[in-house]
């Protein structure tokens, strides 16, 4: 087995390692931090259901940032959607058989990867011709766009300029799932690609990227509206006992 | 009038460009070290503060989910640079929402995160320093907690949360601002924010019975301390003497005097405010508000009803129940707490008050939604219903209103410009700026429709505007209470 198949092979494992780990850690201590007062953002919803659906319109449709920005709303729909394909469509290389409904998708996976690049560049285009959102751009914000777009492009190269052996790509990628390495095909761009990939996994859970599960954490958006009704207690405010009622 | 420019109104709303450091000179006046003390925070600096303040913010992360969440998720998108009244009103971009977080999320990322210890420089991380600690107290002190950015940010990060913490941390290393640390000491020792004890009180009140005897030649109660009332009115004590404040207390009392329904204020809990919530206190709040579960078992009150108030009605609606509840000492009928205007829309949807719309007819009218209500509450059963009911109160009682722009209103409302604790004479520049958008939205309802009442329901509200109005060539008295209309229109004498 060549040097390269093992470097990628221990890479990949370190970086699903981290990945599924650091984000099971992360969420784990999101779970664990207490919300003593309630402070959703009202209107909120009144019921658990109604919280079920905000936060539906949220992951989906993004709706607090469509009233905000249309342009950050369209670029950031576009870049996340088109990823959503994207990954569906890569389901190809890890499954054998390939399941039917991957196999249709395929056609929308790969179109995606345009969608997905102009999505990036119009949020990354902001950073520069917006001045309030330049101002707020650290050099990571820029960085994290970068290595998207390069993930994305050398993605695309591979589909539309070079060819590569896909065929032995797969073979590596159900190797690794089942603990067998097979070689790894030495295309250049396959290896740019896979290490930029490897790299966002490794990178995941330790940056912004926490947004992903840290929506579904966030006080202003999943708690109900019924402080009158029930009385919330968590944390500091569980330790509090008032005498004197009845 | 003062050292700086009002800025223009102008036909739409424009979003001004970055202008760096505008603000930087604006600080709040610092609470001297007995202040500190009466509250439980140290008076002097101490000689490893920046540890201190390192770890309290540890703590505070711990301890509070939002503000965890709110620390790791910002991706800077920009969604909420444009939307702080702050920013809009003075370009400094440290007031664009995000950016204000980063003035606490770059200590976060360096002490508390791999990628701020690995690689500071990178992911925009800072030591704590003299300087920052300093860009902390100016500029969380030039947030007003009003909760607009949450509203409007895709993950909900509410930057209250953050300037709460913030100067939660500040007062854990002696660094308090006097306006806010004097008022919640004030609570203490006499009762309420204004100092105005039990005796004073009881006279102001006597003097009101007089005034709307004068005028009406009713004898409208105004009862204090009175054991076995039906209704505890817990209310900002500028209700008591300012004006306009006033005129809603007075209203307040002639509902109550036509419905027939006998109530109480309370001289140990004469105060609905509660500035610990702008401080990020926990001990505090609990204290301040303890006072007001102590007056309804004290007085055996079976309902609790909060006055025109915005951040007491937060805290009222939200806190309450978890900070001095279970309130099972009160009747299971009505919601503890019940705000006024709750009440008083309830009796008219019940015909319990005959009021006369025409008696208001010298007046246009619009609505200020106040922060607190608008983002971090409601009324009635229904989400919104805090939009809804103080505005029918209003068409109830006068025939001509006109809401303003809907991007001003609603969950879009704009702040005053001094809420949040910074409602003080030594901010009075970032007051000005503050409330230019609000007052970009009046002049349009001004103009084209001849507004000349702006009807608020907190005591924030209405003292800021009476100051900041002139300075934008509107009259001061322009500002009112809700239940000033209702005490205008309502007919006394003809329902009881």
């Amino acid at each position: 087995m060549s040097t390269v198949t093992i470097i990628y092979a221990v890479l990949f494992y370190v970086a699903t390692v981290v990945l599924v780990g650091g984000l099971a850690y992360k969420v784990y201590v999101f779970a664990c931090t207490p919300a003593p007062l309630k402070i959703p953002t009202t209107p909120a919803p009144v019921t658990r259901l109604g919280v079920v659906g905000r936060m539906l319109r949220e992951v989906t449709v993004f709706e607090s940032l469509f009233k905000s920005n249309k342009w950050i709303w369209l670029f950031g729909i576009l870049f996340h959607f088109a990823l959503l394909l994207v990954l569906l469509q890569h389901l190809r290389y890890f499954t054998q058989p390939v399941w039917s409904w991957v196999v249709l998708e395929q056609p929308f996976g790969i179109y995606a990867g345009f969608i997905m690049v102009v999505g990036l560049l119009g949020l990354w285009g902001r950073r520069f011709v917006v001045d309030r959102v330049r101002y707020i751009s650290n050099l990571s914000d820029h960085l994290m766009l970068a290595l998207l777009v390069a993930i994305a492009l050398s993605g695309l190269m591979m589909k539309f300029v070079f060819h590569t052996n896909i065929i032995g790509l797969k073979e590596f990628f159900l190797g690794l799932l089942s603990f067998n390495p097979q070689p790894l095909p030495a295309d250049p761009v396959l290896l740019v690609h896979l290490a930029l990939v490897a790299t966002l996994m490794i990178v995941f859970p330790m940056s912004k990227l926490l947004h992903a599960p840290g929506v579904f954490f966030s006080p202003t958006r999943n708690q109900v509206d019924n402080p009158r009704e029930q009385r919330h207690v968590a944390g500091w405010s569980a330790s509090i006992h008032n005498p004197g009622g009845r | 009038m003062a050292n700086f420019e009002t800025p223009a109104l102008r036909e739409y709303p424009v979003i001004p460009l970055v202008h760096a450091g505008t603000m930087a000179h604006s600080k709040p006046f610092v609470a001297k070290p007995d202040l500190q003390k009466a509250l439980g925070f140290p008076g002097e600096l101490p000689e490893n503060w920046e540890k201190q303040a390192v770890k309290k913010l540890g703590e505070l992360v711990d301890e509070s989910r939002a503000l965890r969440v709110f620390l790791d998720s910002c991706v800077k998108c920009g969604a909420c640079t444009d939307k702080c009244h702050y920013y809009l009103g003075t370009s400094d971009p440290k007031n664009m929402p995000v950016a204000r977080q980063d003035l606490l999320r770059s200590v976060y990322r360096r002490y508390y995160t791999l990628s701020g210890r690995l690689f500071p420089k990178l992911v925009g991380a800072r030591d704590m320093t003299k300087e920052v600690l300093d860009e902390w107290y100016s500029y969380f002190h030039q947030c007003s907690q009003c909760r607009r950015c949450s509203v409007f940010c895709p993950y909900g990060i509410d930057t209250a949360e953050i300037s709460m913490a913030a100067r939660e941390i500040m007062d854990s290393i002696s660094v308090g601002q006097k306006y806010c640390n004097e008022i919640i000491g004030k609570v203490f020792s006499i009762g309420n924010n204004l100092g105005l004890p039990e005796p004073a009180l009881r006279n102001t009140l006597d003097g009101l019975e007089e005034d709307v005897k004068d005028e009406t030649g009713v004898d409208v109660k105004f009862p204090l301390d009175e054991k076995g009332a039906e209704v505890l009115v817990i209310t900002p004590s500028a209700d008591f003497f300012a004006e306009p404040h006033i005129d809603g207390l007075i209203g307040y009392a002639k509902v109550f005097h036509q419905a027939g329904i006998r109530w109480t204020l309370s001289s140990h809990a004469s105060e609905a405010a509660n500035f610990s919530m702008f401080i990020g206190s926990h001990e505090n709040l609990h204290k301040v508000a303890f006072r007001i579960r102590e007056a309804a078992l004290d007085l055996g009150v079976k309902r609790i009803v909060v006055g025109e108030c915005g951040h007491a009605w937060r805290v009222a609606y939200s806190f309450w129940n978890t900070l001095i509840g279970p309130f099972d000492f009160l009747d299971p009928r009505y919601p503890v707490p019940q705000h006024i205007c709750e009440f008083t829309y309830d009796l008219i949807q019940r015909g319990a008050l005959n009021l006369d719309k025409s008696a208001n007819d010298d007046k246009v009218v619009t609505y200020h939604d106040s922060c607190n209500v608008a983002r971090a509450s409601r009324m009635g059963t229904m989400p919104g219903g805090q939009f809804i009911i103080p505005r029918a109160v209003i068409r109830a009682s006068v025939n001509k209103f006109h809401d303003m722009e809907p991007g001003s209103i609603h969950e879009s409302t704009f702040c005053c410009g001094g809420g949040g604790g910074l409602l003080t004479d030594d901010l009075m520049e970032l007051r000005v700026k503050g409330a230019q958008p609000r007052m970009q939205a009046l002049k349009h309802v001004v103009e084209d429709h001849g507004v000349n009442y702006l009807a608020a329901i907190c005591a924030i509200c209405k003292t800021q505007f009476a100051k900041v109005l002139p300075y934008y060539q509107f009259p001061m008295d322009m500002i009112g209470s809700v239940h000033g209309l209702v005490s205008k229109a309502i007919q006394l004498g003809t329902k009881e």
